[in-house]
């Protein structure tokens, strides 16, 4: 993985000064809230629900051993409070669908001590939030997997430097996210970023992007439109200039609901094609633009060479292997792009806790994990759990061993039960429901291996809000809080895609009814599945028949849930 | 113009500038831009970052080579950014503190991209290193 040079880290330091003299003023009353709150935001700091919330940055998903070591210290040392309920006590972290850490218990007089501690393992919160281009995410299998063609992660770095505190972008109309990907198979839902961006090869065996624009979900749901097939590596960045100060100059800043690009690209179609080309055709005539240079890239891919490779495997073990090893594998371990390694997926949606939380204890059994098996080295996935790349195929028993002691071997990856949530109104203040009951609810009422592997693969994600971070669009089932008269209440869809291979093109799901109450939705997304089970060709997997059947028989089905609700025509 | 130029504190417009609107098509002014000796952008908001973008296709697309000055809701902490996109003159809010702008401008010894009108690539001083 990337490791920092001394002006990366003089860069963050720098940050972290820079933030507690703004703390200080703030602090000091000499810093307004109004003129304090975009200053925060850009370092990562909201305001929640109980306290603070600090979102800090894992560039695209990539995350060492000795980082999650001192987060779980940041966990332990700042991340608590006395008072409260036992959930209220803080101590966790909480991987979100963006490959980031969030903590929800620091209290904000602590805040600049703790950008400290992570600038001292070459972490921050930089442009975590606020109206700016967010950190860049990536395929969780970025480098491993064996289906790919190009390995974003050199250029992922790139964007990262490029993107971090770029001057002329930090006040954009709102927020705007990036997400790269290299392989065939679509991991990082690249089509519902503002920009995504697809590396591979033209006939000629050169690298560049695929881009598209203008995706994303909240209340209005957006697939990006493709607006370049072949941008040359070199001048990606440039290309990317071109967008970004199209929508700086552009965007709406009327209307906080109207202002991602989404809404520009819609309006204004092939203008702001037009308009983008024209911006990128000027800066490439100016003779002060320069392309990437091919040693630059070089520099940066020495950071992500291949480790050696392992010695030949040992005579397998004898026996037949244990039933629940063999589950586990087929589940949790990934194909690797280099022979004598393997990829898993240490799951972090387990029985009482909300998906994707890890307290300070299980980082620190994660990051021992990473240091035994997987060279120091974990990543982030967007559906939050924690990956180990480089695992030696002849240690995964003793892995699997290890991370069930752990808690980290729970065979669900890509189950039912492996769901994406986000914190919800528990812990957000944006939220107009809470999601980690629902998704305990669910958890428990699917807690049979037998039973979940029957139904296959197949995505739940839940929101809290219409902001999406729980990325309900996308989900095969998507369950979204919404608010009506003060009280939760729940919209539940089907079929909706992230754009991977096993969900299809990318497109928002259907809504099958008026919403539920809450304690009804366990029993909706139960009946769900039974509709899938009863009316399923052999092999046909949930999105494929949700797909082929549409909403109405799901809308039945979840009617015979409503105890409180209305029925659905 | 050099990357990091000087950065002047105004009280007051000086006689002859163009003033501009975030609104404004600066590339379509450029007559205008020509004809005067120093430019000022309006921040209506200082979280509105449209006269950030002008600024940079005053200096990189037009070479406009006079002040460039940022006037309206201007703030301490927009310092860094201002001067990072050919910004050399700031008309600050009242209410806000000289000695904060200035200190807000020494934290960072390097940055990760050019400033406009610096021929070195971001990767001589930025991703390469």
């Amino acid at each position: 993985m990337y490791r920092y040079t001394d002006l990366d880290r003089r860069f963050v330091r720098a940050r972290a000064a820079q933030f507690r003299d703004q703390l200080q003023r703030h602090l000091a009353g000499e810093l307004p809230d109004d003129d304090f709150r975009p200053l925060r935001l850009q370092n990562g700091w909201y305001v929640q629900r109980h306290a603070p919330m600090l979102r800090v940055a894992v560039p695209y998903g990539e995350l060492s051993a000795r980082q999650l070591r001192q987060l779980a210290r940041i966990a332990r040392e700042f991340d608590h409070q006395d008072a409260g309920l036992a959930s209220e006590r803080g101590g966790f972290g909480h991987f979100s669908t963006r490959q980031n850490l969030q903590f929800n218990w620091i209290p904000l007089a602590r805040a600049s001590d703790v950008m400290d501690l992570l600038a001292e393992v070459d972490m921050h919160g930089i442009q975590t939030s606020g109206n700016c281009i967010r950190n860049i995410t990536s395929d969780a299998l970025a480098g491993i997997a064996p289906d790919e063609e190009v390995d974003p992660r050199p250029y992922c770095e790139i964007l990262r430097q490029w993107t971090t505190l770029h001057p002329e972008f930090a006040f954009l109309p709102r927020k705007f996210k990036i997400a790269v990907s290299g392989a065939r198979e679509d991991r990082a839902a690249t089509a519902w970023h503002d920009i995504g961006l697809r590396l591979h090869r033209n006939a000629a065996g050169e690298v560049g992007f695929a881009v598209a624009v203008g995706g994303g979900m909240g209340r209005t749901p957006v697939i990006a439109t493709p607006v370049n097939d072949f941008v040359p590596w070199q001048q990606i960045l440039v290309f990317i200039e071109a967008i970004v100060r199209v929508y700086n100059l552009h965007g709406r800043r009327d209307n906080l609901y109207k202002a991602r690009i989404k809404i520009l690209v819609k309006a204004e179609g092939q203008r702001f094609v037009d308009a983008v080309n024209s911006e990128f055709a000027a800066l490439l005539a100016d003779p002060d633009t320069a392309p990437i240079p091919q040693a630059a890239l070089e520099r940066v891919q020495q950071h992500f060479q291949p480790p050696p490779a392992p010695p030949p495997l040992a005579a397998a073990p004898v026996g037949t292997p244990l039933p629940a090893y063999t589950r586990w594998a087929d589940r949790n371990v990934h194909a690797h792009r280099l022979a004598g390694y393997r990829a898993v997926t240490l799951s972090l949606k387990r029985a009482g806790l909300p998906p994707g939380d890890v307290t300070a204890d299980q980082m620190e059994g994660a990051a021992a994990l990473a240091e035994r098996f997987s060279l120091g080295e974990l990543r982030v996935s967007h559906d939050q759990n924690l990956l180990l790349p480089w695992v030696r195929e002849d240690e995964l028993r003793a892995l699997w061993l290890a991370a069930r002691e752990g808690g980290f071997a729970t065979p669900n990856i890509g189950l039912l039960t492996d769901m994406i949530a986000c914190p919800g109104g528990d812990l957000c203040a944006l939220a107009n429901a809470r999601s980690i009951p629902i998704a305990a609810a669910i958890t428990e009422r699917f807690d049979d291996l037998d039973e979940l592997h029957d139904i296959g693969d197949i995505d739940l994600h839940i929101s809290g809000c219409i902001n999406s971070c729980g990325h309900h669009h996308s989900g095969h089932i998507g369950i979204l809080g919404v608010d009506k008269d003060g009280s939760e209440w729940y919209q539940v869809t089907v079929a909706g895609a992230d754009g991977s291979s096993l969900s299809g093109a990318a497109v928002a799901g259907k809504v099958i009814g008026p919403s539920f109450a809450a304690d009804e939705v366990p029993d909706v997304v139960e009946a769900v599945i039974a509709t899938y089970l009863r009316e399923r060709r052999p092999g046909e997997r949930f999105i494929d028949a949700a797909r082929r059947l549409g909403p109405l028989p799901f809308r039945h089905a979840a009617n015979t849930a409503r105890r409180s609700t209305a029925l659905a025509a | 113009m050099k990357p990091e130029q000087s950065m002047e504190f105004l009280n007051a417009l000086p006689a002859d500038t163009l003033l501009l609107d975030n609104t404004d098509d600066v590339i379509g002014r450029a007559d205008e831009v020509r004809r005067h000796v120093a430019v000022a952008l309006r921040f209506p908001k200082w979280t509105d970052g449209r006269a950030y973008s002008q600024a940079v296709l005053l200096r990189g697309r037009l070479r406009h080579r006079g002040r460039v000055i940022a006037t309206g809701e201007v703030l301490a902490d927009m310092l860094p950014l201002l001067r990072r996109c050919g910004f050399d003159g700031v008309q600050l809010r009242a209410d806000q503190s000289l000695e904060a702008a200035q200190r807000a401008l020494g934290y960072f010894d390097s940055h990760y991209q050019t400033a406009p009108g610096d021929r070195r690539s971001i990767h001589e001083i930025g991703v390469t290193r």
